[in-house]
């Protein structure tokens, strides 16, 4: 609870459908209320600035030489700016080819999963058909097992169906996720079946439906999809591992992991590693502050159902 | 024509406006079914097999020259006496630390921000929510290498630490257990024989006890300021389910905001609790990437985890049988914690007096 009375609009954004709270008793003093105030914010700043100031640090070392890196690692501000260590990213390795790997892998995971996902969701939420129950507790079940479980199984079949070290291996078994269709079948739940049945009635088959009736409805749902497969894509890194071996198919992710075991590098490299991360965190970090209340919302939300 | 609804399924499945639905449900699911069975069922299944299996890595794992040799990898790893056992020995002893350390610290602070920012009248609410979580949306491949950045000999944590006069260890190059090296602050630096010559699983209690090394502790620090973001957002949600009349009534009765904390928000939230709890112990056992890109099992094996051992025995050694073996292993533990979770907040609803009973068995089973 608060310790000052919130504005009224504030109560009703944060619990809509309770009513305000009674005007309590005011005993303890303006000014220790005021200190207490100073005292949280004071608080909440330290703590701000500890989870901020570690992605400050590793912008400002990006732009600073290796000798600068390592004598003056707390500086903000590099005393020479040098942009070394992109030109050395951008011009004398594989990064540019990695970075394309990624962002290939991850717009068709992406878009593959939204289409299947969503699809299967609408099946089992609104089609009947013998056997959904079953396919339901399947998936519910596959959502248990872990992913790191799965390393050398996922390796054995993708060598044993001949697929081993291409795209499609990166690709294909990222294309499904079991708690995708959870969202998705409890969302198409939560639509009113009467807005289906015009289109029915009008004799749409159930693909004409789903396609042109329930999909479009369903955005908010799908944006979550697009969010989690986005970021679960591009920040895999061991299905990548067990999935192939060629440099010409390494992702972000295995490619800065190398980087850090200083395979391309001598010595250190701060400001190479560094800036290799920062590009490889940009475009979540994109996602993540577009979609910022959603993403939110989405956690909330998980928990909640 | 809510018809539909209403009729029983069996009689209007092929006629009328359901008709073809069945075919259509199968094609819709198709894709779904395919693709969770050929890269997930399927290859659980060969795993397995090959867990029981001498297979060595080459050919195919179904071919007939590969042999079944029963519970051999299993033993190997458990009792075996030999290097594989005390290398599964280890990565449990680091785990074991890992998860004991991480979930209650994560859970801790977690919740500690969660009340911080839920307040309504806080200015900069999205802004705090936002830094406390962005740290859980970058990929851990990209943290990992600010952190060894970070706990470098020369880095950001080691700067700070001077200038309270503390001069910093090479974080992740130190195989030293803090446990121990608080032990060798007081003088103690060799066990009592009743520890040193016992072993489990190929390490001795005395190893065991020797807590995280310090490499390990960076990465119980990496841990939680990854995951205390979520969690947070959990228990944000919590905080807002839990009603305010409560709390109204315990400041009436004189209760300080502590005492309301103590004993009318945290009962409430023992539900969310519980869930971050089991989510953490989940989550904890399965640490690879941070290894595989960090510091690969180093110093002196201190930082080996079970996943990250089964892929090195499987992938470097070529120890096929070994690795899916740990990786079975790992799977029972990590089910086990996971019906655990299932079980427990399956009861929720039902009563608060309940809940902890079952609770109370969780733990101690």
């Amino acid at each position: 609870m608060s310790e000052t009375l919130p504005p009224q609009a504030k109560v009703a954004q944060v619990d809509p459908g309770r009513p305000a709270p009674a005007p309590r008793p005011r005993r303890n003093g303006l000014s220790r209320r005021v200190s207490g105030q100073i005292f949280l914010y004071a608080l909440l700043v330290i703590l701000a600035i500890i989870y901020i100031f570690p992605f400050l640090v590793q912008v400002a070392t990006s732009f600073k030489t290796d000798s600068e890196a390592a004598s003056n690692a707390l500086s903000l501000f590099p005393q020479t700016v040098t942009f070394a260590a992109y030109e050395t990213l951008f011009g004398r390795s594989d990064f540019p080819l990695w970075f394309v790997n990624s962002t290939i892998v991850t717009v068709v995971v992406t878009l593959g999963r939204v289409f299947f996902v969503s699809l299967a969701g609408y099946a089992l939420a609104r089609l009947h058909f013998r056997g959904r129950g079953a396919i339901f507790a399947l998936v519910v079940a596959v959502m248990a097992v872990p992913a790191v479980v799965l390393l050398i199984p996922k390796f054995l079949v993708l060598n044993q169906i001949g697929i081993y070290d291409t795209y499609a291996a990166m690709i294909l078994p990222l294309l499904v996720d079991a708690a995708g269709v959870f969202i998705m079948k409890n969302f198409f739940e939560s639509i009113p079946v009467s807005v289906e049945e015009q289109a029915r009635i009008d004799g749409a088959g159930a693909f004409r439906v789903f396609w042109s009736v329930v999909l479009p409805m369903a955005r908010p749902a799908l944006i979550t999809i697009v969010i989690l497969s986005f970021q679960g894509s591009w920040n895999e890194l061991s299905h990548f591992i067990v999935a192939t071996q060629s440099p010409e198919l390494t992702t972000l992710t295995k490619g800065v992991a190398s980087l850090a075991s200083g395979q391309l590098s001598q010595g250190t490299q701060y400001p190479i590693k560094l800036a290799a991360a920062l590009i490889m965190t940009i475009p979540v970090a994109v996602l993540f502050f577009i979609f910022q209340k959603r993403i939110m919302n989405t956690s909330e939300g998980a928990v909640k159902g | 024509m809510t018809a539909t609804v209403t009729t029983p399924r069996v009689g209007s499945r092929n006629t009328g406006i359901r008709r073809g639905e069945a075919a259509a449900g199968w094609v819709f699911v198709l894709p779904v079914i395919l693709i969770l069975g050929l890269f997930l069922l399927i290859p659980v299944l060969m795993a397995l097999w090959v867990s029981f299996s001498d297979w060595a890595g080459r050919g195919s794992p179904l071919s007939g020259s590969v042999n079944f040799v029963g519970l051999e990898n299993y033993a190997a790893v458990t009792t075996g006496g030999g290097l594989a056992e005390r290398d599964f020995g280890i990565s449990l002893r680091n785990i074991a630390w890992y998860v004991l350390l991480v979930v209650p610290l994560q859970t801790a602070l977690s919740l500690f921000l969660a009340v911080l920012v839920n307040r309504a009248v806080l200015r900069g609410r999205g802004f705090f929510r936002t830094a406390f979580y962005f740290p859980s949306v970058t990929s851990s491949v990209a943290i990992t290498i600010l952190w060894l950045f970070l706990f470098s000999q020369t880095g950001v944590v080691n700067a700070v630490l001077a200038w309270i006069g503390i001069s910093g260890p090479n974080w992740f190059q130190e195989p030293s257990g803090i446990v121990h090296n608080a032990l060798a602050g007081i003088g103690i630096t060799t066990g009592p024989e009743a520890l040193t010559q016992t072993d489990v699983l190929g390490v001795s209690l005395w190893e065991w006890l020797a807590g995280p090394s310090v490499a390990l502790s960076a990465f119980i620090l990496m841990a939680v300021f990854t995951t205390s973001g979520t969690f947070m957002l959990l228990f944000i949600a919590a905080l807002q389910n839990v009603g305010g009349e409560l709390g109204e009534a315990g400041m009436m009765d004189g209760a300080n905001g502590w005492q309301r904390f103590w004993h009318i928000t945290l009962p409430q939230l023992r539900p969310t609790i519980f869930t971050v709890v089991t989510l953490g112990v989940i989550g904890g056992w399965q640490v690879f990437d941070q290894i595989y890109t960090g510091t690969e099992g180093g110093p002196a094996k201190t930082t080996v985890t079970p996943a990250y051992l089964s892929y090195e025995a499987a992938f470097t050694r070529q120890e096929w049988g070994e690795g899916s073996a740990i990786a079975f292993l790992l799977f029972l533990i990590i089910i086990f914690f996971t019906i655990i979770q299932r079980w427990v907040l399956r009861e929720r609803g039902v009563s608060k007096r309940r809940a902890a009973r079952y609770e109370v068995k969780g733990g101690r089973s």
